[in-house]
């Protein structure tokens, strides 16, 4: 059911569906953000990394001799010196290991080689600059086709005796004999290869750390870049054998996440180590060329897609075959009984019941891939491609992309809705959001200009997606991560004055959470948003959780506040019928205060309550006013939207023009309008990057060819349009507050609406597919082929 | 490594500095005169989040040596507030929600006030124009283009920035916080 996001609160409360301005913002306005490279401990000392120039060589020496001579230099580490510890290789979020240093071989061009710890950061590249190393460059293999052909070079015979391939792993979804039967059966088949690129998140402040290691105490504090600090802790305790309440991890504001900040990286480690050693805090800050060369990578899928469908247009099945290009290690942050994500998620929008994935992780000498990229778990991969498939076919048969997808949505009275791979869609109403944005973006106009035009020889494409993410990981019965359990948490204290504190298991990195956390507890408690504060990151302080990446933010931990808010209007009540003198059955709660039912004016505030729990509170009873919940969710949320993108295309130089881009998104009960809007608005941004800019690529010796932002292009507020947004409203049926999460819908939606209006454009000269990123070079090459340019 | 004595005005202040030939203007802001709101995001110059003003004009400090600015006068993030009194810009980007991780933003608002001072009253394509230099990966820019509106047209007269409420598309605009200063 579409519905209107009640306001039950006033404007100076600031609950749900208010745009409270951010609580956050003052201090960043000013430049007095507290972001990791602006903390100085005193002694601190700076750690710079030795990068390989190669993809895959043996070493065969390490020579740190000139390097330690350097003034200001404390400290050389290598895997050498690691190997002494059992630190050299260190286990991955998927299972996998992955080196701190090599002992032997490097695997990736800048992998990490040896530390150098100086008085200075300029010292410390000095430092650097000094480290001789004599490599033995090997062969490499950086196409994952040919890692995995019979008698390619073992890249990782570390691993079993049988697993000496190449091949990481295998993984199936849905019922390969029907997807066979109903391709076998289909009037139209739709065959296509798709490949999603190698793309970096690239957040505009890089990763560091601080490691601050206090030997009298036998205490570590870490604070670092982190999106998950409470995992992170447990995975240090487990490595170093430290013990676990003997390590703090602290996140600071954090500079853009976008899914780089969940895994450890070497970096990381190796200040911890340094510190260790040295027994002084240690800096490590990565530049902008080693964060796009070395840090976790998302995307690389390589898809083979075959859609079934009726002769009108009907999809009957869908079988998919991907290769997924994981570079060395298998680093991915994916829940452990998914190695391919939620890339099964991959039949959308559509209402079919055949269909068969299956996903093969591959070895390359490249840095760790499948880390996200603003998405949950592999699901842009899979909207890709379904979204591609479907136009591919609206365009094959002659029927409008629009009308196609009309067809074959899933309706509103089928929710929840069981897709043939397992999944349970809470809610939806699909055909709303694309009518909606047709209506506004004036499709039949559209289609009648870009008639008219391409009778005049110009190259106009009107492009659609509508896609359904699926978000909010996860119900413990299916979601963990090395065994934890994808819950998260809330505890909120009450002071006796009425003002609020709450801690939270997640940790925004620009998302909002002390102005939206806040919220939820305004809602649901009538405490003005001014008067509670939130806090995440200090692991000392805050409930376990898993944090905050795949949107995961308001449907776990957004639930958690719920629940510990409602925890304490309960009992509140039996505060307020002490106060009152009257049965807590007899109280009803409205705008703040517990009152009795039929008699409005005797009522208790629940900052009268909040006095009296430390004041005077019932005979019996604990006294304070707290609650701490960790919530365990049901089920997934499954936000959607239907966006419509229009693009001209300059026949002289290939150059796609987004014109217009209206984005109608549903992502249930929404908090803050306008910072639901600017999570758009980022998302969408994120969206076109990869659609037509951004693509990490490797030459055939394995070298990055996108290393610094002169080469790796994101988006500037130039290429940027002015994004058309708009909502429908459809809750979630068993979240607490009906919201859904909405920080990446929008970069999973928006670049096959891109792609297709691209395609759209030249369809006429018998182009069915580009590979994402559509560059100029690419449209121009179609267009001079094609006696266009 | 020789040294050499630099001594320039940050934000009013005189400030002095024995520094390394090589060190970069926005390590000695940061590193040596503490004034962290100027961040570091890129090594080429590319993304802005470094932009403070060299003797008026907007400049990018990380592709500054420190040596250079000797004798500047030089404008941070830090120095645009008048005590509690915001900045026309500080004041919209919050009020417009022009910032989401807030790292890009000192070098956004100290870019932005350069180019009103340059083109007081600009088009919006002309705003994007002029913030090309600086990157953000959170906002997708549409807030920022509105902070900016926010404020074009009002600096050139000297007068305070008008209260704009925060407008989205379909969302009301409220604030919890004390109304901005007319």
């Amino acid at each position: 059911m579409t519905t209107e996001t009640p306001l039950q609160t006033t404007p100076e409360v600031g609950g749900m569906g208010h745009s409270v301005k951010r609580k956050e913002d003052p201090r960043f306005i000013r430049g007095q953000g507290k972001y990791i490279d602006d903390l100085v401990l005193p002694g601190m000392l700076w750690l710079d990394i030795v990068r390989s120039p190669y993809a895959h060589a043996k070493i065969k020496g390490i020579d740190a001799s000139e390097a330690l001579k350097v003034p200001g230099v404390a400290a050389v580490i290598t895997g050498a010196d690691l190997e002494k510890a059992g630190l050299h290789w260190m286990p991955t979020l998927a299972g996998d290991r992955q080196m701190v240093l090599p002992t032997d071989t490097v695997m990736y061009q800048a992998q990490e080689v040896a530390a150098v710890v100086a008085t200075s950061r300029y010292a410390a590249a000095d430092g650097v600059a000094a480290v001789l190393v004599d490599y033995e460059p090997l062969e490499v293999i950086v196409d994952p086709f040919k890692a995995l052909e019979e008698g390619a070079m073992v890249l990782r015979p570390d691993r079993a005796a049988d697993k000496q391939t190449n091949r990481i792993w295998h993984w199936e979804s849905g019922d390969k004999a029907k997807a066979d039967a109903a391709l076998a059966a289909a009037d139209v088949r739709i065959e296509e290869d798709i490949y999603i690129p190698r793309i970096h998140v690239a957040s505009i402040e890089t990763c560091g750390c601080v490691a601050d290691w206090d030997a009298t105490n036998g205490h570590l504090d870490l604070h670092m870049t982190s999106q998950a600090p409470h995992a992170i802790r447990t995975v240090l305790a487990l490595v170093s054998g430290l013990p676990e309440h003997q390590i703090r991890v602290k996140t600071h504001d954090i500079g853009g996440g976008f899914g780089g900040k969940v895994p450890v990286y070497p970096g990381y480690v190796l200040a911890v180590v340094a510190s260790l050693t040295t027994g002084k805090p240690v800096k490590w800050i990565e530049d902008r060329s080693e964060n796009l060369q070395a840090d976790s990578f998302a995307r690389d899928y390589h898809i083979h897609a075959e859609l079934a469908a009726t002769k009108e247009g009907k999809i009957t099945g869908l079988k998919v075959r991907t290769i997924a290009d994981h570079g060395y290690t298998d680093a991915a942050a994916d829940p452990s009984k998914f190695p391919a994500g939620l890339f099964n998620v991959i039949t959308g929008s559509y209402d079919f019941q055949n269909c068969f994935v299956e996903v093969d992780g591959v070895y390359t000498n490249k840095p760790p891939g499948g880390v996200a990229y603003r998405c949950s778990f592999r699901v842009t991969e899979a909207v890709h491609a379904i979204e591609r498939m479907v136009d591919i076919l609206a365009h094959d048969i002659g029927k409008d992309p629009a009308q196609l997808r009309m067809e074959n949505f899933i309706q509103p009275e089928q929710f929840p809705y069981k897709t043939p791979t397992g999944w349970s869609y809470d809610s939806g109403n699909y055909p709303a959001a694309l009518q909606k944005a047709m209506d506004i973006i004036d499709y039949a106009g559209l289609r009648k200009e870009q008639a008219e035009k391409l009778a005049k020889g110009e190259l106009m494409g009107i492009g659609i997606s509508s896609f359904t993410e699926i978000v909010g990981a996860g119900p413990s019965h299916d979601f963990d991560i090395l065994g934890i359990k994808m819950f998260d948490s809330c505890e909120i204290r009450v002071h006796p004055t009425g003002k609020v504190i709450a801690r939270l298991g997640v940790q925004s990195q620009g998302q909002g959470h002390e102005t939206t956390f806040a919220q939820i507890i305004a809602e649901e408690l009538g405490f003005p948003v001014a008067d509670i504060k939130i806090e995440e990151g200090d692991t000392d302080t805050a409930p376990y959780g898993l944090g905050t990446y795949a949107s995961r933010s308001t449907p776990v931990a957004g639930a958690a506040t719920a629940i510990a808010a409602r925890k304490i209007k309960e009992k509140a009540r039996h505060i307020a019928a002490h106060l009152l003198e009257c049965s807590a059955d007899d109280l009803e709660w409205t705008n703040g205060k517990w009152s009795v039912k039929g008699s409005p004016d005797r009522f208790k505030t629940i900052q009268e309550i909040a006095f009296a729990a430390y004041t005077n509170h019932p005979a019996g009873m604990e006294a304070g006013l707290e609650a701490v919940d960790y919530y365990d969710p049901p089920n997934l949320t499954f936000p959607f939207g239907s966006y419509i993108c229009v693009v001209d295309i300059d026949k002289g130089t290939g150059e796609v023009h987004v014109r217009r881009f209206v984005a109608i998104d549903d992502c249930g009960n929404i908090i803050n309008p306008m910072i639901v809007d600017g999570q758009i608005h980022g998302g969408l941004t994120m969206g076109l990057a990869p659609a037509l800019y951004e693509q990490i690529t490797y030459d055939e010796q394995g070298n990055n060819l996108a290393g610094t932002f002169m080469d790796y292009l994101l988006p500037t507020a130039v290429e940027t349009p002015a994004w058309e947004v708009g909502k429908t409203t459809t809750p979630s049926p068993h979240h607490p507050i009906g919201a859904k999460g909405v920080g990446e819908s929008a970069t999973v939606g928006a670049p096959p609406a891109i792609a297709n209006a691209v395609v759209d454009a030249l369809w006429h000269l018998g182009v069915r597919n580009i590979d994402i990123p559509i560059t100029p070079q690419k449209v121009w090459a179609i267009l001079h082929e094609k006696g266009i340019s | 490594m020789t040294t050499q004595h630099v001594a320039m005005t940050v934000n009013g202040e005189k400030r002095e500095a024995d520094v390394e030939p090589r060190l970069l203007l926005v390590h000695l802001l940061r590193d040596v005169f503490l004034l962290t709101g100027t961040h570091i995001g890129c090594d080429t110059s590319n993304c802005g989040a470094c932009t403070v003003h060299v003797n008026g004009q907007s400049a990018k400090s990380c592709t500054m040596l420190a040596v250079q600015a000797d004798g500047a006068e030089i404008k941070t993030i830090e120095g645009m507030a008048d005590g509690a009194k915001l900045h026309p810009l500080q004041q919209a980007f919050w009020d417009q929600h022009g910032l989401q991780c807030g790292f890009c933003t000192p070098g956004m608002i100290m870019q932005a006030a350069w180019f009103l001072g340059e083109n007081p009253d600009p088009s919006e394509t002309e705003i994007r124009a002029g913030i090309a230099g600086n990157l953000c990966r959170c906002t997708g820019y549409v807030n920022i283009v509105k902070s900016i509106q926010q404020v074009a047209g009002t600096l050139a007269e000297g007068a305070s920035a008008p209260v704009v409420a925060a407008a989205t598309t379909e969302g009301q605009a409220v604030s919890a916080e004390p109304a901005a200063a007319g």
